[in-house]
């Protein structure tokens, strides 16, 4: 291990200071159209064992043949991840019995992976930056799928899903925290959703976790771990790291030590409980998959694909700092989701017309993204379209409306008025900033008049100007330009 | 090299395949004939040569991403023992 223990990340035993370590093994279906090695479909759903060829259902004489956008799909992932690629692998077999493995062996990939060894920039929390190193990615077959519940002695199998591809994505322990953990996982999903490699749809099991936790005092080697097994929600990733390193911490502490064992993480109960019985410990007796030659293709191959690859998010939050002048924050806020960062960029160049950069993210992450999220939807999946955004941000920024209104235009937007622009809305509505000093000095002059008392106390304590700003506002209904009656308030208060 | 008898069964339960007591010295001969007919090969140095995985002088075939097989539900599960509604049912396993 590398860099020392930063003593932030440490947990509190009874007996001192310890360190989380993790490392995780992240399957992502890999997206594409049918089977690693068959012609089936890999739609999700469907009704049992229909979306099944011969060869997933491992009929003898059957053999398989690899899907060539799988491949290109783990070669554009792996230069995502800044990976070598690897010019040839071979696909192995690993022995075990399950009854939804009808071949009773996964085609895997064990010596040589098709990706080896690459990195991922994380953002744990807008002051902090880790890189978790990758150790490698490989492709291989998906199981079947049994249900348990539907008979009380009978296991009901589903091969829908058996033999599509997977990536399996192996971290280097190079993870210190819960927060770390979920951190690194959710910038991984970014970036295969990115690049279109896999939907990262965690509730369909599109991306599920395997956990590797262990824990040691810091400086010294690492503990012995245990392995957490499909782990399926970011917030389960980070509880499971929690819960794991707490009762390894006690076992220690009280004196026993770990065994290495894979274990299954239980949310309801928050606690993590051992799997497999101990003699079942694997053997996978790994050999190369006979009916399989070795996976080659050439430098060109791989960098066609690269050339091809999409904008990733590290290199758009750059572009979004350097570009629109985003502060760090905004412009990872934006980049997280794709949809997102094109929605954002498509307010800012609407009509190609100059707006300021940081307002439109304010509104796209701020109120926007509230109303979004409350529609439970994306900002970029609302009936909102990015032009009508960046009209009520040229309203504020022509000084045709008040912050305030433009925040009742975009509520308006999301109830009464879901087709309409902006302009109209305020148009219509009567709703455009009173810049008439006449109309405003009138209403200044009532509310002064109406209230002698509070007019002492402001020239005492000039902090009382924004109670009057507020009564002068409501006076008009919000319409009045607030610098105008600032400036107007001041003048006939004297301070 | 050679097997010894807890191997022997070792190896039957890795691969399912239900062997008696009686059968296992049998089983352990014929093994480790066959180990030492192979261990042969181990007086060849090998050292630097990368493990022959083909004979085929040509590489990986590969095929488009398109969907033309799958919907023979009836078929996939023609042969099970026991179904329903074109699932396996198998008996119960479970964690």
């Amino acid at each position: 291990m590398t860099a020392h223990a930063k003593p932030s990340k440490l947990i509190k035993g009874a007996t001192g200071d310890w360190e989380i370590v993790v490392g995780m093994e992240i399957h992502a279906q890999v997206t594409s159209k049918s089977k690693l090695f068959s012609s089936a479909s890999t739609e999700f759903g469907g009704a049992p064992n229909s979306h099944v060829s011969l060869v997933d259902a491992a009929m003898p004489g059957m053999l398989p043949v690899i899907n060539e956008e799988c491949v290109r799909q783990a070669v554009r992932t792996g230069l995502g991840l800044k990976a070598q690629i690897n010019l040839r692998s071979i696909f192995d077999r690993k022995n075990y019995f399950y009854p939804d493995l009808p071949q009773g062996y996964q085609i895997s990939q064990y010596k040589n992976p098709i990706v080896g060894e690459g990195e991922v920039i994380v953002d744990v929390s807008p002051t902090e930056q880790i890189k978790v190193g990758i150790e490698r990615l490989h492709l291989e077959q998906d199981a079947g799928k049994s249900l348990h519940d539907q008979s009380p002695d009978q296991s009901f199998v589903d091969l829908n899903r058996s033999g599509v591809a997977l990536m399996e994505i192996v971290s280097k322990p190079d993870i210190r925290s819960a927060e770390e953990a979920r951190a690194y996982v959710t910038k991984l999903r970014t970036i295969l959703r990115y690049l279109g490699t896999c939907d990262g749809n965690m509730e369909q099991g599109s991306l599920r976790a395997d956990v590797n936790v262990s824990v040691r005092r810091p400086g010294e080697p690492l503990g012995t771990r245990c392995e957490i097994k499909n782990v399926n929600s970011i917030r389960f990733i980070g509880q499971a790291v929690e819960v794991e390193a707490r009762r390894q911490i006690g076992i220690l502490e009280d004196g026993g030590a770990i065994d290495q064992e894979t274990r299954l993480f239980d949310p309801a109960r928050g606690e993590t409980r051992a799997m497999r019985s101990k003699e079942e410990a694997h053997d996978y007796r790994y050999f190369p998959d006979p009916d399989l030659l070795p996976l080659e293709f050439d430098q060109a191959f791989v960098d066609a694909l690269a050339v091809a690859l999409p904008e990733l998010p590290d290199a758009k939050k750059a572009r979004f700092m350097r570009e629109y002048g985003l502060p760090s924050y905004d412009a990872g806020v934006l980049v997280a989701d794709r949809d997102t960062a094109d929605f954002y960029e498509d307010c800012v160049r609407a009509g190609g017309k100059a707006r300021d950069a940081k307002v439109v993210a304010n509104w796209v992450t701020g109120d926007f993204a509230a109303l979004a999220n409350a529609a439970g939807v994306g900002v970029a999946q609302t009936h909102v379209p990015a032009v009508r955004i960046a009209s009520l941000v040229d309203l504020l920024a022509e000084n045709v409306i008040s912050g305030k209104i433009a925040k009742d235009v975009l509520a308006l937007m999301f109830s009464e008025e879901r087709d309409a622009d902006p302009r109209d809305i305020v148009e219509r509505r009567g709703l455009k900033q009173v810049t008439d000093t006449g109309a405003i000095e009138r209403a200044v002059d009532a509310i002064v008049a109406a209230n002698p008392d509070k007019v002492e106390q402001a020239k005492a304590k000039p902090t009382m100007l924004g109670w009057f700003v507020g009564q002068v506002m409501k006076a008009t209904g919000g319409k009045a330009n607030p610098q105008s009656v600032n400036d107007m308030l001041k003048s006939k208060l004297g301070i | 090299m050679s097997v010894d008898q807890g191997t022997v069964h070792r190896i039957a339960h890795l691969a399912r395949i239900a062997v008696d007591d009686n059968e296992v010295e049998h089983l352990q001969r014929e093994i480790n004939a066959i180990l030492s007919f192979v261990e042969a090969l181990g007086a060849i140095d090998v050292e630097g040569v990368e493990p022959m995985t083909s004979v085929l002088p040509m590489l990986l075939r590969m095929r488009p991403d398109e969907v033309t097989d799958g919907f023979i539900a009836e078929d996939v599960v023609a042969n099970a023992p026991e179904r329903e509604d074109h699932f396996f049912v198998v008996p119960k396993v479970v964690e």
